[in-house]
């Protein structure tokens, strides 16, 4: 680590206003689906639609975090749809990995 | 899909070569697409445990009324209702939403520091790195807790009945580990350790990596080259990490 005068000359610029308000938002919105999905875990029975709630909370989270925070939204499109699109694979996979389980199900405990 | 528009010379697309066409840098694209296989590793975890889960009945009766068994899969908000400090009261998920909490936010002063990286301040990188790491630290702290709880089990813990040497005895299970569970199957506790314990390892690189970068800020290194782009690298890591925390959150403790 040197620190001689061929320190380089280092321009620091104001901070971005508008950008961090944005940032906070964000973090707003965030807390306030998470607060939200309390809410919902203890004041509805379980079943299919407290689980499909769940998961579009999730989902929207999920796109807020990837596309803001990670900055995704406003990168080149071929970079977006490259990391987004290999990502139906997850959804196929789930889908077909869970329809298995419950016909496991059937097949142990109901003895079909 | 090379019909760009941003054709360098005529006749050229993006994808001839010399320009980069996504618009990043090779250590950043690098580190998505690690993200994204990362992505499927926990995918996978996680689908399995939906696999298992809806391969075991589910608990039926009251929610009130509800006990420890073998028989059928736990309700999550029954097995993680403790919290530090509050022992003997009934607080489901509040512990659990408390860590969502800590590193949301650990994830937002991530994302401050490389705003700050952005505009080459030092200092602020300085400041929101810290607290970045001291959230991360802070969620690992609140994990080993939840572990111990979850390991260590109810006071009461849960009597099962057991075929030994030709006669059914029963004895009491307390807490859980890889060869026996209180709280449900087998399988519930095992995917426990897996799941919490493989996303714990990554808060824990992300912590070392996130220290590595301070560390770097501190003695000048991003000044010398001119660029506080590993700041962006790394917040694209913990990020992720945050990412999976919100899907094991859902499918682990809420679903």
């Amino acid at each position: 680590m040197s620190h001689h005068s061929n320190e380089p000359q280092v321009v620091v610029l104001p901070p971005n206003k508008e950008k961090i308000r944005h940032l906070w938002k964000v973090a707003g919105i965030l807390l306030l689906i998470t607060i939200f999905e309390f809410i919902i875990a203890f004041s509805m029975p379980h079943g299919p639609a407290k689980t499909t709630i769940f998961v579009i909370m999730t989902i929207v989270k999920a796109g807020y975090i990837v596309g803001e925070f990670m900055h995704l939204r406003y990168e080149a499109k071929v970079l977006f749809w490259s990391v987004l699109i290999p990502t139906l694979f997850i959804i196929w996979m789930l889908v077909a990995f869970v329809y298995e389980g419950m016909k496991l199900s059937d097949i142990n405990f109901l003895g079909y | 899909m090379s019909h760009s528009t941003a054709t360098t010379v005529p006749g050229r697309s993006v994808w001839d070569g010399g320009v980069s066409p996504m618009g990043v840098s090779y250590g950043k694209l690098m580190m998505w697409f690690f993200l994204l296989s990362d992505a499927f590793t926990f995918s996978g975890l996680l689908i399995t445990y939906g696999l298992i889960r809806s391969s075991h009945p589910a608990y039926t009766g009251l929610h009130d009324a509800f006990k420890f068994s073998h028989e059928y899969w736990p309700v999550p908000e029954k097995v993680y209702e403790a919290v530090p400090f509050l022992h003997g009261l009934q607080l489901p998920l509040l512990f659990v939403g408390l860590m969502t909490f800590i590193l949301i936010m650990s994830s937002v002063t991530m994302v401050l520091a490389v705003e700050a990286g952005h505009r080459m301040d030092r200092k602020a990188v300085e400041k929101w790195m810290l607290w970045t790491i001291v959230g991360g630290i802070t969620f690992l702290s609140c994990q080993a807790w939840e572990w111990t709880h979850f390991i260590v089990g109810t006071e009461a813990g849960t009597t099962v009945k057991a075929f030994v040497n030709g006669e059914w005895t029963s004895r009491t299970i307390y807490g859980a580990n890889l060869h026996e569970n209180q709280y449900g199957p087998q399988d519930f506790a095992d995917f426990f350790f897996f799941i919490t314990g493989f996303h714990g390892f990554h808060v824990f690189s992300g912590v070392l990596l996130n220290f590595l970068i301070f560390y770097n800020t501190v003695s000048g290194v991003y000044d010398r080259r001119g660029s506080y782009e590993m700041v962006e690298k790394v917040g694209l890591y913990w990020h992720f990490v945050d990412l999976v925390w919100v899907f094991v959150f859902t499918f682990f403790y809420l679903v």
